[in-house]
């Protein structure tokens, strides 16, 4: 009896979460959509409901009610798992997220490792649907971003190392805490930049969109995908941008603190700082998406190895080297 | 209770995967069930308390590893994409030198664990702190970076000159490949590429020269 009351506790608290979640992401693809468009001076999807914000719910009305065509040569188990995989890697990694000192779901001692772990699982989705679908596009697509996405973690990897430093531990209610005199933002300026840019490279974003670029490869590793399934790619994809938003908060924009700890301020409760912090980041992932022309790959690859990696290195360095000289470290 | 039963369900993916890697006909499938094995592994080492090691062997082998064998294996020829070594006439080539490796490991693993259950002091526990107070991560930084730093040092020299090695032998450089050089491009003035000329009518004018 014990347990089902654990177990429903713990299923409640998990549905009060996932159903937010997936529902802004329906509005983050609005969002998306519409500064893409104010940018270029358009309109954007303004005509299902009022501003069009219900334009994500009519899409995915439509996917919901296409046809699964599923290629006659694919890998047919494959070929359905690879969605399910890319949809729940992108929901399970929202179970660490503080959205304030007590409201998150599993408050574990290795955190950021364990965000950092799903993000990088987060390549196999797009590895198994572009090769199951058995044909070129696809595999060309998978090919690319397997690459890709493992070139920009490992300086993800060590732009948390330059932060962990700074917070001594891995826990990320900590990583917030240790903020609260000063957002990482702004010592670890260069880092954040780099953050944000790898980010867009781990998430597939433009301009670092090559695994699904159209004008090369149709639509990359989704060209076989119809209906749920590649609508449950695109929430994926969207869940883990928004993932990347809240990492990127947590580790540099102080998480779930208020700017100022004054009094009109401290009253929003933390989680609707960190949505505004994560809104913050993801309207510029939308204008980076509307401003910056695609990389080509040996450019891309060129960034990821010869200037990020040994940049970050360096600012590993510098950060250690800081901190202990002034007896910053901080030990317990 | 719900422990033991994780454990049960953790560790019996981790042998079936582990049987299914080695069994499998499709060399991709040999390495998605690799990877479910390093998963499982990684939640036993979770299960046990072992959090940090678990989250490193997810980012490392999962993450990393497991990825660029994926990519190695699925350049492979799509046709060829079979494993054949228990069926083809290879099979009685391979099977004695996997079995002379898998006893050697065996007979290795008994005595690694038969000197700890035999002569507990070989295993000396009372390095790491595992206490409440001080997380997985904390002891094993502790240990690390204090008594088994040279060891520690040594492994990443090792794995840094292998790394450069490999880099190395399959390092060539090839002729008549075109580089984009930013410098050059970036430091290009308007004077060299660009020439005002007065063309004569019918004369045109000679470039190239």
């Amino acid at each position: 009896m014990e347990y089902f009351s654990i177990i429903f506790q713990e299923v409640y608290k998990i549905l009060f979460l996932l159903i937010p979640v997936l529902v802004s992401v329906a509005m983050i693809v609005w969002l998306d959509r519409r500064v893409w468009a104010f940018v270029q001076k358009r309109q954007g999807p303004n005509v299902v409901g009022p501003f069009g914000l219900l334009q994500s719910l009519a899409d995915a009305l439509k996917y919901i009610f296409k046809e699964l065509i599923i290629p006659a040569s694919s890998n047919k188990v494959i070929f359905i798992l690879a969605p399910i995989i890319t949809m729940t890697l992108a929901l399970i990694a929202w179970a660490v997220i503080p959205f304030s000192e007590t409201q998150v779901i599993a408050n574990i001692n290795v955190g950021i490792l364990y965000l950092f772990a799903v993000s990088s699982l987060g390549v196999y989705g797009i590895i198994m649907g572009g090769w199951a679908s058995n044909s070129k596009y696809p595999f060309l697509g998978a090919i690319r971003s397997a690459a890709q996405m493992v070139s920009y973690e490992v300086s993800i990897g060590i732009i948390i190392i330059n932060v962990l430093l700074c917070v001594g531990s891995l826990n990320l209610n900590e990583i917030v805490l240790a903020q609260k005199n000063l957002w990482f933002v702004i010592p670890l300026f260069p880092m954040f930049v780099i953050f944000f840019i790898s980010a867009l490279a781990e998430t597939n974003r433009p301009p670092f969109d090559l695994p699904e670029a159209e004008a090369e490869l149709v639509a990359g590793y989704q060209t076989e995908y119809s209906g749920m399934m590649y609508a449950m790619f695109w929430l994926g994809e969207y869940a883990n941008i928004l993932l990347m938003c809240a990492m990127g908060s947590i580790l540099f924009l102080g998480g779930w603190l208020s700017p100022i700890d004054l009094f009109p301020f401290n009253l929003v409760p933390g989680a609707l700082w960190l949505i505004f912090k994560i809104l913050f980041l993801f309207i510029l992932f939308a204008l980076v998406k509307a401003i910056v022309p695609r990389y080509r790959y040996d450019q891309l690859m060129r960034l990821g190895w010869k200037i990020f990696l040994p940049f970050s290195l360096i600012w590993v360095v510098l950060t250690a080297s800081y901190l202990f000289y002034f007896n910053l470290l901080p030990v317990n | 209770m719900a422990h033991a039963i994780f454990f049960y369900i953790f560790s019996t993916i981790a042998i079936i995967s582990a049987i299914m890697v080695t069994v499998s006909k499709n060399t991709v499938h040999s390495v998605f069930f690799l990877i479910l094995d390093f998963i499982s592994i990684s939640c036993l080492f979770i299960m046990i308390g072992a959090e940090f090691l678990g989250m490193i062997m997810l980012i490392v082998y999962v993450g990393a590893v497991a990825v660029l064998f994926l990519f190695v294996v699925m350049m492979l020829n799509v046709a060829q994409q079979t494993n054949q070594w228990f069926s083809s006439a290879y099979s009685s080539r391979h099977i004695p030198i996997g079995l002379i490796i898998s006893i050697i490991i065996f007979f290795e693993l008994i005595i690694v664990i038969g000197g700890w259950k035999y002569k507990p002091d070989l295993f000396n526990q009372k390095d790491l702190n595992f206490t409440d107070t001080v997380s997985n991560t904390h002891s094993l930084g502790q240990i690390l970076y204090t008594d088994y730093i040279h060891i520690f040092q040594i492994s990443g020299m090792i794995l840094l000159v292998a790394m450069i090695g490999a880099i190395v032998l399959t390092f060539r450089q090839r002729e008549g490949v075109k580089k984009q050089n930013y410098i050059k491009q970036i430091s290009r003035e308007r004077s060299e590429g660009v020439e005002v000329l007065n063309v004569e009518s019918n004369k045109g004018v000679k470039i190239d020269d």
